[in-house]
């Protein structure tokens, strides 16, 4: 890895370098909540003055420019009996996207190993990431970011660049031959002992900071052992079956497929939608048997496929730590609660 | 800057074109036959109509494709035809929700998608030599009827060969035509339904019964060398399965067929989840000690 060191005005310079000619997704104070606390999101930005680098998190992450909500898979032509099916990725220019944290850039990472590295890789999804330029930035524990017991609080790979502030400037690593090449265009510098210093400092003042934890040690076989525990039911009681930690969480992939016709009988659409497994028909098969008609068994199947499937395939979990559907959850439900209570103890 | 297109990307070192191509690639085919098996289920004779893709598509017993007819939907169905049959597919399916009820009324020379063949088959070929038994519930004859054939094709690779199909009454007994056939290449059928009309003369109960009935006078040597494909509703795979593993056969000579709602068939869309494994990739077919293994599989 290359590291340079980049002054706070060289970057908006770097900026503007990029926003000549690529759309630029970054993070922006989107309004305020009901405590008086600037919300944020990741928005197309052009102008460096509405970049927010010192965010604490957004409500939603970024999934929506890679993973969009509801996207055509393929179109259909018509004609009587017969039909003509053609298939685009819904990608047609790279996008640079400014600012990402460390845990939504192993969000990405995770994704990949499923949209990506599996068998049947996804076009769809990969059309997007391979055309994405991430510019990471670190970032300061909130109360509710547990990524550090996940793993997910430093990002080896999956970024071109990668922030961190040290005072009046940035700290950059350097990561793909890409990001080089576009570092010329602005004044960099090799960093000096001070900087590698300052650095190792706030990295290790970061460190201290985390106040939610998890524990995972040998989590996937607690969580089967506990499979039966009562626990389950309380959470299911709790929840609401409303998909909302799906929608803002980074990783959640999973999706229904909706065929449409248009009025005119002529054309067809082939949707895909982000879906929930805590919504209620998620289960569901024809003829109408629900395997899953107990939102306690949704809500531990998505327990289940987050902390132990994706483990038992990937040796690491699904979760990144960054907290936030414990944030969104309309009941209040956090992983570091509902993981240490199957554990048998107090969050 | 970066902009990286898709479609030549594919053909150079990142992925193999038809890895890309296969996700959403369907090979547009046609209705050949409908043929009404009972009341609410028909089977369906399908042909991929480009020539080259009809040769080159082989599935095994146990697989399923996705059908889709476009505007209408797309979902599983288990193939239930011989694997050495390469000109047709044929899938048996019962009116069960939008896209079934659309292709009941479905004709000759509609075109339709398939795309596949998905999931994992029965270990066929490590099943020869030994005694198989073949155990359907309900509409679960209609994936067995692909090891069926299989079995049938083979007949001298395999020792005793027995089929026991259970159905709720007579009039859903699927695949009537096909019983002397099975019963001349010397497999043993036995049928049972739960209510019996007037016309009925067989056996009545539950499957179990019949298992029973057919085990009863096996001796040690013939438990010890027999595999078991089993496919139905869960219920089914719970009862049979316990009483197969009572007389001793071993858990991992026990395939069963699992079902689950699937909307992509190819580890995405996590709507065929079973605890955490993909029914899709990992299955359909499980052998019995895995499917103990997964939590809340049946």
């Amino acid at each position: 890895m290359i590291f340079r060191v980049l002054d706070k005005e060289e970057l908006v310079k770097f900026f503007n370098h990029l926003s000549a000619n690529n759309a630029i997704i970054g993070p922006v104070e989107s309004g305020i909540d009901r405590k008086g606390k600037p919300l944020y999101a990741f928005e197309q930005v052009s102008d460096f003055a509405r970049v927010r680098l010192d965010y604490t998190t957004t409500k939603l992450s970024a999934k929506r420019y890679f993973l969009p909500f509801k996207e055509d898979l393929a179109v259909f032509k018509i004609d009587g009996d017969d039909w003509h099916k053609t298939i685009d990725f819904n990608c047609d220019k790279a996008t640079v996207f400014l600012g990402l944290h460390a845990c939504d850039i192993n969000a990405l990472n995770k994704l990949d190993k499923v949209l990506l590295g599996s068998v049947y890789p996804m076009p769809h999804y990969a059309a997007k990431r391979k055309n994405m330029f991430i510019i990471g930035v670190g970032c300061r524990p909130q109360p509710f970011c547990f990524c550090r017991s996940m793993g997910s609080d430093t990002a080896l790979h999956g970024f071109d660049m990668f922030l961190t502030d040290i005072g009046n400037r940035y700290f950059v690593e350097i990561l793909s031959a890409d990001a080089y090449n576009f570092l010329q265009g602005v004044k960099t510098r090799a960093p000096e002992e001070s900087d590698n210093l300052l650095y190792m400092k706030i990295v290790s003042e970061k460190n201290q900071m985390f106040a939610a934890r998890v524990d995972t040690t040998d989590l996937t076989k607690i969580l089967d052992m506990e499979f039966q525990s009562p626990v389950w039911k309380q959470w299911g009681d709790k929840c609401l079956g409303c998909g909302t930690c799906a929608n803002v969480c980074p990783t959640c992939y999973c999706y229904g497929v909706e065929e449409t016709v248009n009025v005119n009988l002529r054309a067809a659409k082939k949707t895909k939608t982000l879906y929930s497994c805590n919504v209620i028909d998620f289960a569901e098969v024809a003829g109408g048997h629900n395997f899953r008609l107990e939102r306690s068994t949704r809500l531990k199947y998505r327990y289940y496929h987050k902390h132990r499937g994706f483990v038992e395939a990937y040796e690491e979990s699904l979760c990144v730590g960054c907290g936030r559907c414990g944030e969104s959850c309309l009941a209040g439900i956090t992983v570091p609660e509902v993981i240490a209570s199957v554990r048998g103890k107090e969050a | 800057m970066k902009y990286v297109d898709i479609q030549k990307h594919a053909q150079g070192r990142h992925f193999r074109k038809h890895d890309l191509g296969m996700y959403e690639y369907t090979y547009k085919s046609e209705i050949t036959r409908v043929s009404r098996l009972t009341d609410t289920e028909n089977l369906y004779r399908i042909r991929i109509i480009d020539q080259n893709d009809r040769k080159r598509f082989s599935f095994n017993p146990g697989q399923f494709v996705m059908l889709e007819v476009p505007g209408i939907g797309e979902a599983p169905f288990g193939i239930s035809s011989s694997p050495s049959s390469r000109e047709d597919i044929e899938l048996c399916i019962r009116k069960a929700g939008n896209l079934t009820n659309y292709l009941s009324r479905a004709s000759r020379g509609m075109h339709v998608g398939i795309r596949g063949p998905f999931g994992t088959s029965f270990p066929m070929e490590n099943m020869h030599g030994q005694n198989i038994l073949l155990i359907a519930g309900g509409l679960g004859l209609a994936p067995l009827r692909s090891p069926i054939a299989y079995v049938q094709e083979n007949r001298t690779h395999f020792g005793h060969v027995d089929i026991i199909y259970g159905t709720k009454t007579p009039s859903q007994l699927l695949f009537t035509y096909q019983y002397d056939m099975w019963r001349r290449d010397e497999m043993g059928l036995s049928i049972i339904v739960e209510k019996a009309d007037h016309l009925w003369k067989g056996q009545v109960g539950l499957i179990t019964k019949a298992l029973e009935a057919v085990i009863a006078g096996k001796d040690a040597a013939y438990i010890h060398n027999t595999s078991a494909i089993v496919c139905g509703p869960p219920v089914v795979f719970k009862f049979v399965c316990n009483i197969l593993s009572e007389i001793g056969v071993p858990m991992q000579k026990m395939f069963v067929s699992l079902e689950r709602r699937m909307h992509c068939g190819m580890g995405k869309c996590c709507r065929c989840n079973v605890g955490s494994t993909y029914t899709c990739l990992s299955g359909p077919v499980f052998d019995y000690w895995t499917v103990m293994n997964l939590k809340e599989a049946i």
